[in-house]
C-alpha cells in the first residue's frame, strides 16, 4: 500500500488525538490525572448517538453548517501534504484553495450561527469573524514567503523540497519567522488560549463556544470532529516548516509527520497552561504581530536559486 | 556560518519592530539591550576566521556599554520619574508596527540601489542598518516621553554602528571608540536632563514643554 494513500484514512481516524493530547498536558500542568487521550473519541461517539434540538426560527442553514464546515475541512486535509508525502490532490496554486477552503469552512459555521437569530451567536460570529480576517493573511503571505523561497506553487512541492539544508541555506532562517507565524496562526484558527479559551463558558469572553452553542448531539459531535481536524491542518503546516525530516523513506518521514503534530500539540497545551487568555483589543495586535512576521519572511527570503 | 549571521539580522529587524510595537518603556529599554548585543556580536560573528585583539576589543566595549550600562542609566532615570509606559504616543501602537513594515519594504528597496562592498553573507545587513536608523529617526518624532525619544537615538546610533559595519569593514580603531564614546556622554547628559526636567516639571512629556512660560 502506497503511504500517501494512507494519510487520509490516517488524519481523518487520528485527529481527535490531537484535542486528547492538548488536554493531558493541561492536566499534568494543573496537576491532576486528565482524562485518557482517547477521551475525545467517546465523547464524539456519545454525541452521535443523542438526538438534535432544533430551533423553530432555524432554516437549512442551521442544519447543514455542521456538516459543511466537516466536508470543507476533510477537502483541506486532501491538499495537505504531511512528513514529506505528496497530497492526495496537488496542482500549482493550491496554497490559495487550501487557504480558502479553511475560510469557506468558517463562512458555514458563521452562517449557521447567525440563522439561530441569536444577538448572542451573531456577537460570537462577529468576533470570530474578525480575528480571521487577520489572520488570513498572516496565513497567505506567510506560504507566499515560503512558495517564494522554495519556487513551488503547490503545497506538496513545497513540503516535499523542504529540508534541513533548505532552512540553513540564505534566506532560510526567515521560513522561521513563517513557522512562528503559522503556530500563532495554529492557536488563534483553532479558538485556543491566547485568543479564545475553548473551556470557558463565560458569555463575554466566550468566541467559539458562541457560535456553537446552539449546535447539539451528532451536529456538535461534527463541530468538534471538524475542529479537531483543523488543528491537524495547521499544525501539520507548521510542523512540516519545523521538523523538515526527509529520509526518502516514506514510513519514517510520515512517522516524523506525526511526530510534529504531536509535538504541536504539546505546543499549544503548554501555551494554555502557562499563558493567560489575552484582552480582546490585544488579539488584533497580537494577529497583526503574526502578519508583520509574514511579510517579514516574504522580504527577507531570496527566491529560489 | 551564514544562518547564525542571517538570524541575529533577523534577530535585529524583529527588536526594531517590538520597540515600535510595545509601550512598556522598561520592555523597551531591554529589547534596545538586547539590539545592542545582537550588533556587538556580529562583527565577531562575521570575522570569526580572522579575530583579531582589536576586534574583540571593540565588539567587547561595545556590548558592555549598550547592554549593561546604557539599560542602567535609563533604568534609573525611569525609577527616579517614576514612569512605566508609554502614553498616547502621536502615533499609535499598531500605526507605528504597519509604518515598521513599510520602512522595511523602503529599506530593501533603497538597498538594492547601493553599490555593495562587504563579504556576501553580510548583504542583508545594509538594509537592515537603514531600516533601524528610520526606526530610530520615526520613534524620535512619534513618541512624547522624552526617555522613548532617548531610546529612539539608540537605536538611530545601532542602525548607523551596523551601517559602518557593512560597508567599512576595518573601521579605525580611535574613530570607533570615539564614538562610542560621543553616544556615552551623550546618554549620560541626556539622563541628567531628563532628571532636571522631571524634577522642574513633574513629567516627562516633551510635548508639553513648548509651554513653559509662566501665565
Amino acid at each position: 500500500m502506497r503511504p500517501e494513500l494512507l494519510h487520509l484514512p490516517l488524519a481523518l481516524f487520528c485527529a481527535p488525538l490531537l484535542p486528547g493530547i492538548i488536554n493531558r498536558v493541561k492536566a499534568f500542568f494543573a496537576g491532576r490525572c486528565g482524562p485518557s487521550v482517547f477521551q475525545p473519541y467517546r465523547d464524539l461517539l456519545k454525541l452521535l448517538r443523542k438526538g438534535a434540538v432544533f430551533s423553530r426560527t432555524a432554516t437549512w442553514v442551521f442544519r447543514a453548517g455542521p456538516l459543511a464546515s466537516l466536508v470543507c475541512a476533510a477537502a483541506a486535509l486532501a491538499l495537505l501534504p504531511l512528513g514529506g508525502l505528496p497530497a492526495l490532490v496537488c496542482f500549482p496554486g493550491d496554497i490559495v484553495l487550501f487557504a480558502y477552503v479553511l475560510a469557506l469552512g468558517r463562512f458555514c459555521t458563521v452562517a449557521a450561527a447567525l440563522d439561530t437569530g441569536s444577538a448572542f451567536e451573531g456577537m460570537g460570529a462577529s468576533r470570530e469573524v474578525w480575528f480571521a480576517a487577520l489572520a488570513e493573511p498572516a496565513l497567505l503571505l506567510g506560504l507566499a514567503a515560503m512558495a517564494r523561497q522554495g519556487g513551488e506553487l503547490s503545497l506538496t512541492g513545497l513540503y516535499g523540497s523542504l529540508e534541513p539544508a533548505v532552512l540553513l541555506a540564505p534566506g532560510g532562517p526567515a521560513l522561521l519567522l513563517v513557522a512562528a507565524a503559522l503556530l500563532i496562526i495554529t492557536l488563534a484558527e483553532n479558538s485556543r488560549i491566547p485568543f479564545d479559551d475553548p473551556d470557558t463558558h463565560l458569555e463575554l469572553t466566550m468566541i467559539h463556544e458562541v457560535m456553537v452553542l446552539d449546535h447539539s448531539g451528532p451536529d456538535f459531535g461534527l463541530i468538534q470532529y471538524a475542529a479537531a481536524l483543523r488543528l491537524w491542518l495547521l499544525g501539520a503546516l507548521a510542523a512540516g516548516l519545523l521538523l523538515p525530516v526527509r529520509t526518502g523513506r516514506p514510513w519514517l518521514d510520515l512517522t516524523a509527520g506525526l511526530c510534529g503534530l504531536c509535538a504541536v500539540a504539546l505546543f499549544t497545551g503548554v501555551v494554555e497552561s502557562v499563558m493567560a487568555r489575552l484582552r480582546l483589543t490585544r488579539v488584533s495586535q497580537l494577529l497583526a504581530a503574526a502578519a508583520a512576521f509574514s511579510v517579514l519572511a516574504l522580504m527577507l527570503v531570496r527566491g529560489a536559486p | 556560518m551564514s544562518f547564525w549571521l542571517e538570524s541575529l539580522i533577523i534577530l535585529v529587524v524583529l527588536c526594531n519592530l517590538r520597540v515600535l510595537g510595545s509601550s512598556r518603556l522598561t520592555a523597551c529599554i531591554q529589547t534596545v539591550a538586547l539590539q545592542g548585543a545582537l550588533l556587538g556580536l556580529l562583527p565577531v560573528l562575521a570575522h570569526l576566521d580572522a579575530l583579531s585583539a582589536r576586534l574583540l576589543l571593540q565588539a567587547a566595549a561595545s556590548t558592555v556599554l549598550k547592554a549593561a550600562v546604557f539599560p542602567w542609566l535609563l533604568n534609573r532615570a525611569l525609577r527616579q520619574a517614576g514612569l512605566q509606559r508609554e502614553v498616547e504616543p502621536f502615533v499609535g501602537f499598531t500605526a507605528s508596527l504597519a509604518a515598521g513594515v513599510l520602512f522595511l519594504g523602503a529599506a530593501l528597496w533603497l538597498a538594492a540601489r547601493l553599490p555593495h562592498a562587504g563579504p556576501e553573507a553580510l548583504s542583508r545587513l545594509v538594509p537592515t542598518a537603514l531600516f533601524t536608523i528610520f526606526v530610530g529617526l520615526f520613534v524620535i518624532v512619534s513618541r512624547r516621553q522624552a526617555v522613548t525619544q532617548v531610546l529612539g537615538y539608540l537605536v538611530f546610533e545601532n542602525g548607523i554602528y551596523a551601517f559602518g559595519m557593512a560597508f567599512a569593514e576595518k573601521q579605525p580603531l580611535l574613530v570607533e571608540l570615539g564614538i562610542l564614546l560621543d553616544v556615552f556622554m551623550g546618554v549620560f547628559v541626556m539622563g541628567i536632563t531628563l532628571f532636571h526636567i522631571h524634577r522642574e516639571f513633574d513629567h516627562l512629556d516633551t510635548d508639553r514643554l513648548t509651554a513653559l512660560r509662566d501665565s
